[in-house]
């Protein structure tokens, strides 16, 4: 399955506009303008950009604590997003929610979930729903190797697979839960074999290459809008900052050879590479894509630090619906 | 008026809303016969013994427009799924800014009376009480069990609805028309002058008792079933215990931080009821322990009509 121009030249949009969003996010959080607790994407770009790209604006998603990659992904309105990570009341959540439970139910982004495995049970709702609506659109829950371990994970692919339903389950193998490197906590050297005890169909991809994570999900989400029930992708990555921007004062925790060699296969570079060795974009392209990438990004920082902070009352609202 | 059983009228309720409402879908372990026959097992789900699963299926649903009844079964088995409702739908409106609307109704059984041990039976009601985000209802009476359980489906946020176990059998008088009971209006089962009692749950019928056995020796009891905790009906309470100057109140949760505990403090510290008390109020509650096995231990175990009898000597003076 070859992939477009054009669909290559989004990818790498998607995931340089991740990427520069991240780098505004841990600055701005060194420097105290964003409250607290930033979970960096840097590294796993390309799983959230392939998937979310064989995705349409109608399917949903779950995200984690480290949603902000899955958010700008999936079409959230950058603007609100990171005023809402500043707390500001134009945020996607009025500040209620910030970093850790950005959501953007316009676009199908169903929420970041700060509880390590919260997302399977709403996911796969989310799936039942799509199925109940007799469309063919699909669910993707995403969750992380130290999700893997939780309850939930078990329970939500019993389900899914009992039911048949069109539900994705987005695995970003970081090789970190936390401080635990996957080796101290998981039997199994890859995670998708756990789908087998479902009798669920699984890939387990490099969740670097871009081209290669779109790819998996595209064939992941074929068979889920055709009705063939759910479909369980691993994507091995890496994190490149501590699990949350609070313990980067701890310094590098993890072996750093371990941190070199991945960050040596950094999505982006391996995509520009592609791009520029099959002669699909010059340097000047990339340069202007970068350009506008932290033009938007700027323009989302200005509008979220002119925006007015809630008024402190405004924490008794929305607590029930109508 | 007609009568039926507890049982029956909380059937009915999901009958007359599921065919009012095609959004209306069953998740539940045990799903009830003539529900799958009426309306099919894509809308009536069994489900695996996953109640985190699908717990958390229900916000999936209700998130994407649907209207889902997720059957956790006893109090009890609720438990392990309880970051679905303390930490996803109790908190899903407020920490996405009101983005959508999550109309779910969790129920699952409370009380003991039906000696069946430690592990199925709890009356945790109180424990859900402190999160904000979840509403709370407790019906004693078929009446209620029907009318509070049509508002709960019709409810746009996580309801927890809380029948008693042992009251499956109970019968009473039910409207057979559209019958719709509002959150927040406590039922005054009984007028009187002397004493306030309020009784949650199953103890509406004990303290009902209680107040016919003392009406016969001239004190009049007021019954007031506050029916649901979340939203609860303070003002009634308060109105009465300004009347009466006395309150009991009788819960069978145990008694450390109950429901009880926070009526008693809702009606104290609220300046002009505290002001009309003429003896401090009185708890009759559950024993802090587990619910124990065998029928005299846990009858011992569980608040009754001499008891509350007892309390209202007290609270006379």
């Amino acid at each position: 399955m070859s992939i477009s121009k054009e669909e290559l030249f989004r990818l790498y949009r998607t995931m340089l506009t991740i990427r520069r969003f991240e780098e505004h996010s841990y600055t701005g959080y060194a420097s105290n303008a964003i409250p607290r607790l930033v979970h960096s994407y840097i590294g796993e770009e390309a799983c959230a950009a392939g998937v979310c790209a064989a995705l349409r604006r109608e399917d949903k998603i779950v995200s984690t604590h480290r949603g902000h990659g899955h958010c700008i992904a999936k079409g959230a309105d950058i603007r609100r997003m990171t005023a809402e990570i500043y707390g500001r009341s134009t945020g996607l959540c009025k500040g209620k929610g910030g970093s850790m439970h950005i959501a953007d139910f316009s676009v199908g982004m169903l929420g970041a979930n700060g509880i390590v495995g919260g997302g399977f049970g709403i996911g796969v709702g989310a799936a039942l729903a799509c199925k109940l609506d007799k469309s063919d659109r699909v669910a993707v829950v995403f969750f992380g190797d130290g999700a893997s371990r939780e309850g939930t994970f078990h329970e939500g692919m019993n389900l899914a697979a009992l039911w048949k339903l069109p539900l994705v389950f987005a695995c970003e193998n970081n090789h970190y839960g936390a401080s635990n490197h996957v080796s101290k906590v998981i039997p199994i050297k890859d995670i998708a074999q756990s789908a087998t005890a479902y009798d669920m169909p699984s890939k387990v991809v490099d969740g670097n290459d871009v081209a290669a994570v779109y790819q998996a999900a595209q064939e992941a989400v074929t068979k889920a809008r055709a009705g063939e029930g759910p479909f369980f992708l691993e994507m091995k990555t890496y994190r490149w900052r501590a699990h949350t921007e609070a313990m980067t004062v701890l310094g590098e925790t993890r072996p750093l050879d371990e941190v070199e060699s991945w960050k040596k296969r950094d999505p982006l570079v391996i995509m520009e590479k592609r791009l520029l060795e099959d002669k699909t974009a010059t340097k000047s392209q990339l340069e202007a894509i970068d350009k506008e990438a932290r033009a938007v990004i700027d323009d989302a920082v200005n509008f979220a630090l002119s925006s007015p902070l809630p008024k402190p009352e405004d924490a008794l609202a929305d607590v029930f619906s109508d | 008026m007609r009568e039926i059983t507890y049982a029956q009228a909380m059937l009915e309720a999901l009958q007359e809303e599921f065919r009012r409402d095609k959004r209306y879908i069953y998740l539940g372990t045990i799903t009830p016969a003539p529900m799958v026959q009426e309306f099919g097992e894509e809308r009536i789900r069994s489900t695996s013994i996953s109640e985190s699963g699908f717990a958390g299926a229900a916000i999936g649903l209700a998130g994407s427009g649907y209207r889902p009844v997720a059957n956790m079964g006893m109090a009890t088995f609720a438990f392990v799924a309880m970051d679905q409702f303390v930490n996803q739908a109790a908190k899903i409106t407020y920490m996405f800014g009101g983005q959508a609307k999550f109309p779910i109704v969790y129920m699952m059984t409370v009380g003991a009376g039906g000696y069946m041990a430690a592990q199925h039976q709890i009356s945790p009601y109180a424990m859900y009480m402190n999160v904000p985000g979840l509403k709370i209802v407790l019906p004693a009476t078929p009446h209620d069990a029907k009318g509070l359980l049509k508002t709960a489906l019709r409810d746009n946020n996580p309801v927890i609805f809380f029948p008693n176990t042992v009251m499956s059998n109970l019968k009473g008088q039910v409207p057979e028309e559209e019958h719709i009971i509002p959150f927040g209006q406590a039922d005054v089962a009984r007028k009187g002058r002397d004493v306030t009692v309020v009784a949650l749950s199953r103890m509406r019928i004990e303290a009902l008792a209680a107040a016919e056995e003392l009406g016969q020796r001239g004190v009049s009891l007021e019954v007031i079933d506050p029916r649901t905790m979340v939203p609860l009906d303070i003002k009634a309470i308060r109105d009465s215990v300004a009347r009466t100057g006395r309150l009991v109140v009788v819960d069978e949760a145990c008694s450390t931080c109950s429901a009880a505990s926070e009526i008693t403090a809702l009606v104290v510290k609220d300046a002009q009821t505290f002001g009309k008390l003429k003896s401090a109020p009185k708890l009759v509650c559950g024993l802090n322990v587990p619910i124990p096995y065998s029928p005299p231990m846990e009858k011992y175990a569980v608040p009754d009509k001499n008891r509350i009898m007892d309390a209202v000597s007290e609270a006379m003076g």
